[in-house]
């Protein structure tokens, strides 16, 4: 039988204010089976989604909410989540909401490591806005905001994430429902800050002018620039850098935020001495 | 039983939010209110409350919005280039009518301005903070004691109109450190005020579908009321809207459910305002937070040189007090105001009153405004 989504959506919302052939919307079924795969209650499930095309994402979903403001979606979830950690926060972002003007926010919640799934839709491209560079949009690429070509260094989420400590990582692109259903389900059971670099398509606004006004021409670009990290680790360095790996690029068990605020609370309650240094293994 | 405490007005302010019931807080570094912070990081969780200092301002005052919608008390203290980072999210508490207690200690701007020096120059940022058409409320406390009555205020305030409140304090009433008789404790929790919430059936639940100038009713998150935020207009349950009609009366409603209520039959049974000996007074000075205290002194003095002189001071800042001052401004033909800004709610006074001869004193050096100064430009006027 086929997979019933009308039960985790907004159906009086539908249809969506994406664009045809959009990305957002197979993201969207996506992670709905993902959440179902997780047998989460819905009552208990919050998405908090930022401006932009991705940000109508939180308004599909039946469930707890938010759409926030520009950038600060992992800001809001972190009070949403410090609040009730018993919930389960989705936060969704596009790559211009949360790797620009949120790009803060995103560092500090992979640092803190709160038990979040972030998820950046990363379609290179300011699409809602019509078509402006982003921090992922490919130098040499032309924007309405680079009239003679986007000179702009490009930026990895992923290698970000890392950076900053987030202990789950993962790029996957939308090409692939299943294995990208089977990335979020992993993601989502992991406890700690879990940052998905989505790869969508943008033929509307980014292919319009780059040579792929089809949403397969788009589709077709980005198989083109992703491969398996096992197979990417294999290439030599040159090919490296025009490749994306996909696939889990770090779960590692770290200590999560909530958690840790328990010893605060307990500290503070007289149940236990000061938090000290000797309470973490990692020491500077 | 009242307490006596010896404490500052920074760290009173945070023990008012802690007994008014708030059980987190959100916030960044930033001179004069950090003790606020500090505080709050103490107390907070004691009884199993959230303290977190954010990356930035932004996200200081977003963490705590998130903690209201999610349901609980919450709180974010800051200064003026603070508020100035904060706008937008403001907004978002405007339009979304998320309630939340913005604590603001004043010190000279604009930009950096000075950081270590008292100021009462965001009283027209507390007004319009962010874009769009709202009404704020915001309280001035003018005192060790007020510093603690005023916060609680703001969160009765604040949860029982789902909308922000600025509490200011000034950076002289923030560290002055004395003793001040509180409340008691019991009388305070007694009167706090828990956010109104819908009990009939999820299905027909319908948040913002409230009558004019009244609320919306927000249930906390994750107990079967599922709606939507946003910073959208929006509609009866919560979905973005551009309906000319519904925007047209959610902006009337947002003004109104302040504005209108607070002109009608005021916002809370607190005072909005003190009079100190104005009941035989022919001149009447007018000032408010820190400064209000030089000018009870300079009464005084000017009594004691034979000039019946009477202080009205102004407790919430916006709505204004606009009753009582266009009453002041009938009764008396000579009135003075004096405040650390050039004039901002000099602006307010003669708006409500209708007319424009003032004598003034204000300053905006980092100052205060000492007794003297003041008794010498009120000596001009006889």
């Amino acid at each position: 039988m086929a997979f019933n989504y009308d039960q985790y959506l907004r159906v009086d919302k539908m249809p969506t204010l994406w664009c045809w052939g959009c990305g957002d919307g197979v993201i969207l079924k996506s992670v709905i089976r993902a959440i179902d795969k997780m047998g989460w209650d819905m009552d208990k499930v919050c998405v908090v989604s930022g401006i932009g095309c991705s940000g109508r994402f939180s308004s599909y979903i039946n469930c707890n909410t938010v759409h926030t403001t520009h950038g600060r979606t992992i800001a809001y979830a972190t009070g949403i989540k410090l609040t009730r950690p018993d919930a389960h926060v989705i936060v969704v972002a596009g790559d211009g909401d949360g790797l620009a003007i949120g790009g803060n926010h995103t560092i500090h919640g992979c640092r803190r490591n709160i038990d979040l799934n972030f998820i950046l839709i990363n379609n290179f491209i300011y699409g809602l806005t019509n078509s402006q560079i982003s921090p992922t949009t490919p130098q040499g690429m032309w924007c309405v905001s680079a009239q003679n070509g986007n000179i702009d260094p490009t930026f990895d989420a992923c290698k970000l994430a890392i950076g900053a400590g987030a202990s789950f990582v993962a790029r996957e692109t939308m090409l692939d429902p299943k294995k990208l259903e089977k990335i979020l389900v992993k993601g989502f059971s992991h406890r700690g800050f879990s940052f998905f670099d989505i790869m969508s398509n943008c033929h509307i606004n980014l292919g319009r002018k780059n040579k792929m006004l089809s949403a397969m021409e788009n589709l077709a670009w980005i198989d083109s620039i992703t491969t398996p990290l096992k197979k990417w680790e294999a290439l030599p360095v040159e090919e490296q850098m025009n490749k994306f790996p996909t696939g889990v690029l770090r779960e590692v068990e770290q200590a999560e935020y909530c958690d840790m605020y328990e010893m605060v609370i307990a500290s503070a309650q007289g149940k236990r001495g000061k938090i000290t240094q000797d309470d973490f293994a990692k020491k500077i | 039983m009242a307490r006596e405490v010896i404490s500052t007005g920074n760290e009173l302010s945070a023990l008012g939010a802690f007994d008014a019931g708030c059980m987190f807080f959100g916030g960044y570094p930033i001179t004069p209110s950090s003790e606020v912070m500090h505080e709050m990081s103490d107390l907070l969780p004691t009884v199993g409350g959230k303290f977190i200092q954010m990356e930035d301002e932004i996200a200081g005052i977003s963490v705590a919005l998130g903690a209201s919608m999610a349901g609980t008390k919450s709180m974010t203290a800051t200064s003026g280039p603070g508020i100035s980072l904060k706008a937008e999210q403001i907004g978002l508490a405007f339009i979304a009518e998320v309630p939340l207690v913005i604590v603001n200690v004043m010190r000279g701007g604009p930009s950096t301005g000075l950081p270590t020096r008292v100021s009462q120059a965001d009283i027209g940022q507390a007004q319009y903070p962010t874009h769009g058409d709202y009404a704020s409320i915001t309280l001035c406390a003018g005192s060790l004691e007020e510093c603690y009555t005023q916060t609680v205020r703001g969160f009765n305030l604040a949860e029982r109109y789902m909308t922000p409140v600025f509490v200011l304090l000034d950076e002289t009433v923030g560290h002055m450190h004395g003793k001040a008789v509180l409340p008691d404790l019991e009388e305070v929790k007694a009167k706090n005020v828990t956010r109104k919430r819908f009990d009939g059936k999820p299905e027909d639940y319908r948040p913002y579908d409230v009558p004019m100038n009244t609320p919306a009713v927000l249930n906390p998150m994750f107990e079967g009321y599922r709606f939507h935020f946003t910073g959208l207009h929006h509609g009866p349950t919560g979905f973005p809207t551009e309906d000319a009609a519904q925007c047209q009366f959610n902006i009337e409603r947002l003004v109104g459910k302040i504005d209108a209520v607070a002109a009608d039959v005021g916002l809370d049974d607190e005072a909005d305002y003190e009079e100190f000996m104005m009941e035989d007074a022919e001149v009447c000075l007018i000032a408010y937070g820190s400064i209000s205290r030089g000018a009870k002194e300079a009464v005084s003095k000017l009594r004691a040189d034979g000039i019946k002189a009477g202080l009205f001071r102004p407790i919430m800042i916006w709505p204004s007090p606009a009753k009582k001052l266009k009453e002041i401004g009938q009764k008396f033909d000579k009135i003075f105001v004096t405040e650390l800004n050039m004039g901002q709610y000099l602006k307010e006074i003669e708006r409500v009153t209708g007319r424009s001869n003032f004598t003034t004193l204000h300053k905006a050096n980092g100052r205060p405004i000492a007794p003297l100064e003041m008794v010498a430009k009120v000596k001009e006027m006889f």
